[in-house]
């Protein structure tokens, strides 16, 4: 008797009733994702379906339909299948069947000659979790999925794992230091140097993560159709059917035993094997039915926003206040800094990305826990985010842009390949003096680029490719950055706490768990906003600009007037308006004016900085 | 075209290569010979079929697949066709026979050799033959194709065929009246390499259904080729000598796709792809034919290999005993062979996805042909193969894994070194789009057209616009290396200065993501090395290799360098010879060479004081040598002008920009593609050259400039300025897509030359516009008071009387005192310097020494 969750457990064999019901008549393919979406949209049935984020992968059924909140970090060549095949068993019965959504041939030997044989194409992404996803965010939707897992053995026993999984992430970590590297993930030859033993093949084999220390299922997304609309790095919820088969594992002594003269085997180096190949015991396998691209990742905002305006205002005010407390009493900083967090590049003209809004907090203490502590706090706001310490070596080492490998063939991840949306907290304070090598001038252009325009140039040995992004970066300083940015807001404490860091935990604890949320849909809610200018203000805007240049030319560049726009955007969203008031434009100037006024002051102050 | 193939008529005949007793036959024969079934016709009854030897089990080996359409149009499938040669051995030619065929790994068909042939050829010859004699049609199996009927269009077409308005490079130096093909053939005598690349489209505009089968059926129409020009050649030339029997080979298949169109329909079928080599494997010995001997009896035999597998015989054929046949090494037959990876060319790519690749084999001398970093064109057949798990293990993994197999390969970034690479150039532009330019130049606006339409979101600054149109158009390509002039820039190179925060850095952005072949730097972070080239040793290979940097990779198209002012001195040397000469010398590490760097420079510079100085000429304000800046054709300044109407209109285009609904933005991007067709095809097709009208003007308005100066006593023209005007005449010309230069391009060069130079060589203390700013480093003016300012000092001096020492901080005060004019501590310097350049004095340290 089929039960309810048949289409989970045993996904293809739906896939295969209708293959048998179509008669071969091409349509089966569009009937099976039909079936899947429509199955999906009944009443939350997709919180029924186990996630690869949340479920470890060995409790997962093979051949199960699953679902994954993933980045495209690569795409590989896309790759011919048998979509339909014959086979022919002892009895030498012949069966068409069909290879969609399958990885291998099932029953019998092959007829490669026979005229049923349809050949199709498949693309395959290599997804990784998202990048940077916040603890709490993870956590969410963990809990959403928790409710009901009907499909695995799994009995989600969260606090437990999460130590387990602490446990884990220690030793790794000490196995990190005792290596004196930053990113083992990344460095593939060493891992075998220090371990035979098999518990450790994990480490030895490299996961692609852009940001060092993430972990998590990585996952190879074969996708059937409409590939070309899929974008690198775009962040994806993937339902897929789950394919571990062992025999996938392309194990390198077999493949040295087989025959040289065999066309096929030579095409791959060995690393490319293990890239294209990896076990699927580590890097699963995922047919996609369907996938659905997110805007967001924040878990906890609805789908539809007019529920959140409602009480944004208070929560605005509230989150103000809050972020005062972490900013020492600086009101005017926590205003830019709510800004900042809800800026987002929402177009482009030709080069210009429009709505970027890169905030240089100046004047943070150094060599004190303080810029750590502000990133805990946006890390609690943002649903990801991630923390880049300006120090030397991790300049003159890490490796921020993305890298193709020729010789494996793939992608080789950086620091910069990040979905859109994510806060990237640029820690100046922790540069010392020194010599950068050439690795970290081009950490630094790279860096460059990426706030002036939003862009991330690939390195593909042979040329560049541009990528656009849409990643908010937070630069907190001491002195004015290096690095070019938006506004530079020069950080003034108010309170002088005589422990810096018992204030600060003082201050998060008054916060309540439910405040956090509130804030976070806040922030994710206010950038989703639409906003407009009405010919009216377009009007009194020109004017303004006009008679602000009468006055005096030098304080009114095109420049400030497309950050006055960008602010006066932001202020009006933040406060929940869609369009931009008189009164909003004013308040907007008000508040670049006292920004200015305190960096010139700053300057002042500090001698005559140029 | 494909469809026609069902409705014909055909008879199949099954080449019977291997006698009856032959177990090992490829399994893909006897499994075509199975293949009958997709239509109802009788078995063909051939003494080589065995039609129940099919267990394929036993050599599951893999096989081309199908392709994915059902109708039995698309199941072609390649045939094992017998080599060419081999059946030519049989006709009582004597130059074949005397030549010996070379295999072609590269259509996958292996030869048995020769001796070998001799004895079970000819049942399958005569059959054939016989059967062709008796005036039946005959059709390799599976394909439509007529071995005698194919052979002989193909003769037809190399006699016949001519090309009258061929511009290939290859093509060079032979009659196109004449028969192309057959003067290739002479060639082929004299420089005795055996080798005819037969352009695909030839054969198209010739006849289209042979031009079909070579399409669907490269692996048996080729080798038909093969046999047909080798009969041809050795009637025409039969005393000639080769090392081997000529192999044709085809290319620039008209169906010439983009990598990422390749689909599964094409398998089997001979395409062209382009792309970059980005990975060459060693060498690979490819065993064609294995040598078995039987340990028993040493009796030999030989097994082709197919598809990467040797049938091991199980049974010695001589003396029957099972398992006793070794495999010798060394009396094997190996070919060369070589993998390579192609990624799709970056052009080619959507926005947002990585590039895919390819693999690609070569065979035989095409083997180490292209290096890494290649662009090349290649034409080949694209093959697909299973992938088995487990040899062990009769479960495959439902994957084929591509590749093609190589049969020419065409270098598009070769000619690049010697000379402008026109064919390769060339986008390829529908007949729709062409009229659509062609529309659009028609308009008597376009330049205004196009100039607007040239980064919209920046405002105003037209003259900059314009002046970066021209640049992107560029000038004639002029070539006086008869005369000994060497080469004439075409390119225009352009430096805008100003203020911080005017959008140079977008502007530069901007043209840097409209042109194909734009580079992007910052001063600030290139060294010369990364700019020109630089020697490194390739990991892999350990040679040295030249990398090239920035100015080389942007040839024919524009590097844009911003924070100019920030350069090196060092760095900024190297483009004094780019900017004229278009050239790049580099002597390093043993490799001594010059390339071409035939790129256009947009540069952007701030003023040395964050803001720009209106009382200092641009020279001061910039702080750049004047013998760089003489090279830019224009100079531009973006100054805040402050102006209330101006405000208005920038306060407008902004605060647009910023809610501008997402259709506007739509048509922009559209205007964008259309510009970058339109400069595209400009630069391809339009070659003005000057009218005598149009020299007249602009030796006239060169003695103008000449004239304007002579009055005050200064020069202010020089033959740069000259070629300046005459290159922006000729871009203005090419933008109106007009093969003359007129006029109006020369006015409108002289307009835009004439704004320029009133930005950038107006001499701040006279209000005079001044060229020697520029070509000097000093206005007249200067260079007039720095001479009086010496003149005094030596007054001065010699007013002291036989002093042979004096102070230096003293004469400045007695100086200072002495002149009525304030005079600075720089300009004493400069006094003092140009009096020791006089041998008057010397100065050291603090004390001032007469001589």
């Amino acid at each position: 008797m089929p039960t309810v969750h048949d289409w989970i457990n045993n996904p293809l064999a739906v896939v295969d009733g209708l293959f048998a019901q179509s008669n071969s008549s091409p349509d089966w393919e569009k009937k099976v994702v039909e079936y899947f979406k429509e199955k999906l949209k009944l009443n939350d049935a997709h919180t029924w379906v186990p996630s690869l984020n949340d479920v470890p992968l060995y409790y997962l059924k093979p051949n199960s339909l699953v679902k994954f909140r993933c980045m495209v970090q690569d795409m590989f060549d896309p790759e011919f299948f048998m979509g339909v095949y014959e086979t022919n068993d002892l009895t030498s019965n012949s069966k068409v069947k069909c290879g969609k959504y399958k990885d291998i041939t099932v029953g019998g030997q092959v007829d490669f000659n026979s005229r049923n044989t349809v050949t199709s194409e498949r693309q395959t992404f290599y997804c990784v979790p998202i990048p940077g996803e916040s603890q709490w965010a993870k956590e969410i939707s963990f809990i959403c999925q928790a409710r009901v897992v009907p499909s695995t053995s799994y009995v989600p026993n969260r606090h437990k794992r999460s130590y387990e999984e602490d446990d884990e992430m220690d030793t790794e970590n000490k196995l990190r230091q005792s290596h004196g590297n930053t990113e083992p993930k990344r460095q593939e030859t060493e891992a075998p140097s220090h371990d035979s033993s098999s518990a450790h093949c994990t480490s030895s084999l490299d996961l692609n993560f852009p940001l060092p220390g993430e972990k998590g299922p990585a996952c190879l997304v074969k996708v059937y159709e409409d590939w070309d609309g899929f974008k690198l790095n775009d962040m994806l919820e993937v339902f897929g059917i789950l394919s571990v088969d062992p025999a996938l594992s392309v194990i390198a002594d077999e493949r040295e035993a087989s025959s040289l003269l065999d066309p096929t085997e030579v095409t791959e180096t060995v690393e490319e094997q293990r890239v294209h190949s990896p076990p699927p015991s580590l890097v699963p396998r995922l047919h996609m039915l369907y996938a659905q691209p997110l805007v967001h990742n924040n878990p906890l905002l609805p789908s539809n926003l007019s529920s959140v305006l409602g009480e944004l205002a208070s929560v605005r005010a509230e989150l103000h206040t809050y972020l005062t407390h972490v900013l020492m009493g600086d009101s005017l900083a926590a205003e830019y800094l709510i800004l900042h967090l809800i800026s987002n590049v929402y177009s482009r003209r030709d080069v210009l990305p429009l709505g970027k809004f890169t905030l240089n907090l100046s004047g943070c203490p150094h060599s004190s826990p303080y810029t750590e502590h502000l990133y805990k706090v946006i890390q609690q706001l943002v649903p990801s985010s991630y923390r880049l310490c300006m120090s030397l070596h991790n300049m003159n080492n890490q490796r921020m842009v993305p890298r193709k490998d020729y010789t494996a063939n793939r992608l080789v991840s950086g620091t910069l390949q990040l979905a859109n949306n994510t806060s990237l907290f640029l820690d100046e304070t922790q540069l010392e003096q020194g010599q950068l090598d050439a690795t970290g001038v081009r950490n630094i252009t790279a860096l460059g680029n990426l706030i002036s325009w939003q862009k991330v140039d690939y390195d593909f040995n042979y040329h560049q490719m541009e990528f656009p992004c849409n990643i908010n970066v937070l630069i907190t300083s001491e002195g004015r950055s290096l690095l070019p940015s938006d506004s530079q807001v020069n950080l003034r404490p108010t309170l002088n706490p005589p422990n810096l860091e018992e204030y600060l935990s003082a201050v998060q604890v008054a916060q309540v768990p439910s405040q956090f949320n509130k804030y976070r849909i806040y922030l994710s809610g206010a950038r989703a906003l639409n906003y407009t200018i009405s010919d009216e203000i377009t009007k009194a805007v020109e004017e303004d600009f006009v008679e602000m240049r009468k006055d005096d030319p030098q304080s009114m560049s095109a420049e400030d007037l497309h950050r006055l726009l960008v602010v006066a955007r932001l202020l009006s969203l933040s406060h929940g308006q869609n369009t931009l008031s008189r009164d909003g434009w004013m308040k907007a100037k008000q508040l670049e004016a006292l920004r200015i006024s305190r960096t010139q002051q700053q300057k002042s102050l500090s001698g005559n900085e140029p | 075209a494909r469809t026609s193939r069902s409705e014909m008529v055909r008879t199949r005949t099954v080449r019977c290569r291997s006698s009856p007793e032959d177990p090992l036959s490829p399994p893909s024969q006897r499994s075509r010979a199975h293949d009958t079934s997709t239509e109802l016709q009788p078995m063909p009854t051939s003494p080589a079929m065995d039609t129940a030897a099919q267990d394929v089990s036993l050599f599951s080996s893999p096989m081309a697949p199908r392709s994915v359409l059902q109708s039995e149009v698309d199941a072609s499938s390649p045939l094992m066709y017998g080599t060419p040669s081999s059946r030519v051995e049989g006709t009582p030619r004597s130059g074949i026979r005397g030549t010996p065929a070379r295999q072609r790994a590269d259509l996958g068909s292996v030869r048995k050799a020769p001796q070998v042939d001799m004895h079970s050829e000819p049942v399958s010859e005569s059959c054939c033959h016989s059967e062709q004699g008796a005036g039946q049609r005959l059709v390799i199996w599976g394909t439509d194709v007529n071995v005698g009927t194919c052979k002989e269009k193909f003769q037809r077409f190399l006699q016949q065929f001519t090309a009258p308005n061929s511009r290939e490079e290859e093509n060079a130096g032979l009659d196109l009246n004449e028969p192309l093909y057959m003067q290739k053939l002479d060639e082929i005598s004299v420089v005795g390499e055996p080798v005819l690349n037969v352009n695909c489209s030839h054969i198209q505009t010739f006849d289209a259904d042979l031009y079909r089968q070579l399409i669907c059926y490269p692996q048996e129409v080729i080798p038909t080729f093969d046999m047909a020009v080798n009969e041809l050649f050795f009637d025409r030339l039969p005393d000639s000598v080769l090392e081997h029997q000529i192999q044709v080979r085809p290319y620039s298949a008209l169906k010439t796709r983009n990598m990422r169109a390749l689909n599964p329909e094409d398998i089997d079928q001979l395409i062209t792809i382009s792309g970059m080599v980005i990975r060459t494997s060693q060498l690979i010995p490819e065993m064609q034919e294995a040598f078995f001997r039987c340990q028993v009896c040493v009796f030999n035999t030989r097994v082709e290999v197919d598809r990467g597998r040797i049938a091991e015989p199980a049974v010695c054929r001589n003396c029957n005993t099972t398992h006793s046949m070794a495999l010798v090494h060394n009396r094997s037959a190996f070919s060369d062979k070589q993998m390579i990876k192609l990624q799709e060319s970056p052009e080619d790519m959507p926005a947002g996805q990585t590039p895919h690749t390819t693999v690609v084999y070569a065979h035989n001398d095409l083997v180490d042909k292209v290096q890494p970093g290649d662009r090349i064109n290649i034409t080949g057949i694209y093959r697909a193969a299973p992938m088995r798990l487990n040899p062990r293990q009769s479960q495959v993994k439902s994957v084929y894994k591509t590749h093609i197999d190589v049969i020419h390969f065409r270098k598009t970034d070769e000619k690049r070194l010697h000379g402008l690479d026109e064919d390769g150039e060339q986008k390829l532009f529908t007949k729709e789009r062409v009229a659509m330019l062609k529309e659009l130049a028609a308009k008597p606006d376009v330049y205004e057209r196009l100039s607007s339409a040239l980064a919209p979101s920046i405002y105003e600054h037209e003259d900059i616009k314009k002046g970066i149109l021209l640049q992107l158009f560029g000038g004639t390509r002029k070539d006086f290396t008869q005369t000994g002039r060497g080469n004439f820039r075409a390119e225009i190179n352009i430096l805008l200065c100003g203020d911080p925060g005017t959008s140079k850095s977008q502007l530069l952005q901007y043209v840097y993501n409209l042109v194909p072949r734009g580079q992007y730097t910052s001063g600030k972070g290139s060294s010369a090395v990364g700019l020109t080239a630089y020697v490194m040793k390739d990991p892999e290979t350990r040679q040295l290799v030249l990398q090239t940097g920035a100015l080389v990779l942007s040839d024919n198209g524009i590097c844009c360098i911003d924070e100019f002012d920030k350069m090196s001195d060092n760095t900024r040397s190297v483009l004094h010879e780019v900017m004229e000469q278009q050239t790049l010398s580099i002597a390093k590490a043993g490799i001594i060479c010059q390339l071409n760097a035939r790129t256009s420079v947009l540069a952007a510079a701030n003023p040395v004081e964050s803001q720009w100085n209106p009382k200092k000429t641009t020279i001061e304000n910039i702080q750049l040598p004047h013998t760089l800046l003489s090279r830019f054709d224009l100079i531009f300044l973006m100054l805040d002008p402050q102006d209330e109407a101006y405000d208005r209109r920038l306060a407008h285009h902004l605060v647009a920009l910023y809610y501008q609904s997402e259709e506007q933005i739509e048509e922009e991007h559209l205007d964008m593609a259309v510009l970058k067709d339109y400069i595209a095809f400009a630069r391809t097709s339009v070659h003005p050259r000057l009218s005598e009208e149009a020299s007249q003007a602009l030796i006239e308005a060169y003695v103008d400039m000449r004239k304007i100066g002579s009055g005050r006593g200064m020069v202010s023209a020089y033959p740069r300025q000259l070629e300046s005007l005459i290159r922006l005449a000729e871009a203005h010309a090419k933008v109106r897509f007009s093969s003359k230069v007129e006029s109006i391009d020369v006015e409108e060069a002289k307009r835009l030359h004439r704004e320029a130079l009133k930005q950038s060589a107006t001499d701040p203390r006279t209000g005079f516009v001044d060229i020697s700013i520029l070509t000097t480093g000093m206005s007249a003016t200067a260079r007039k008071r720095k001479e009086e300012v010496a003149q005094a000092l030596k007054k001065l001096i010699q007013s002291k009387g036989k002093t042979p020492a004096m102070k230096y901080q003293q004469l400045f005060d007695d100086l200072r005192g002495q002149s009525e004019a304030a005079i600075t501590k720089d300009m004493f310097d400069e006094a003092l310097r140009a009096l020791a350049d006089e041998d008057y004095l010397t100065v050291t340290g603090k004390t001032v020494r007469l001589l």
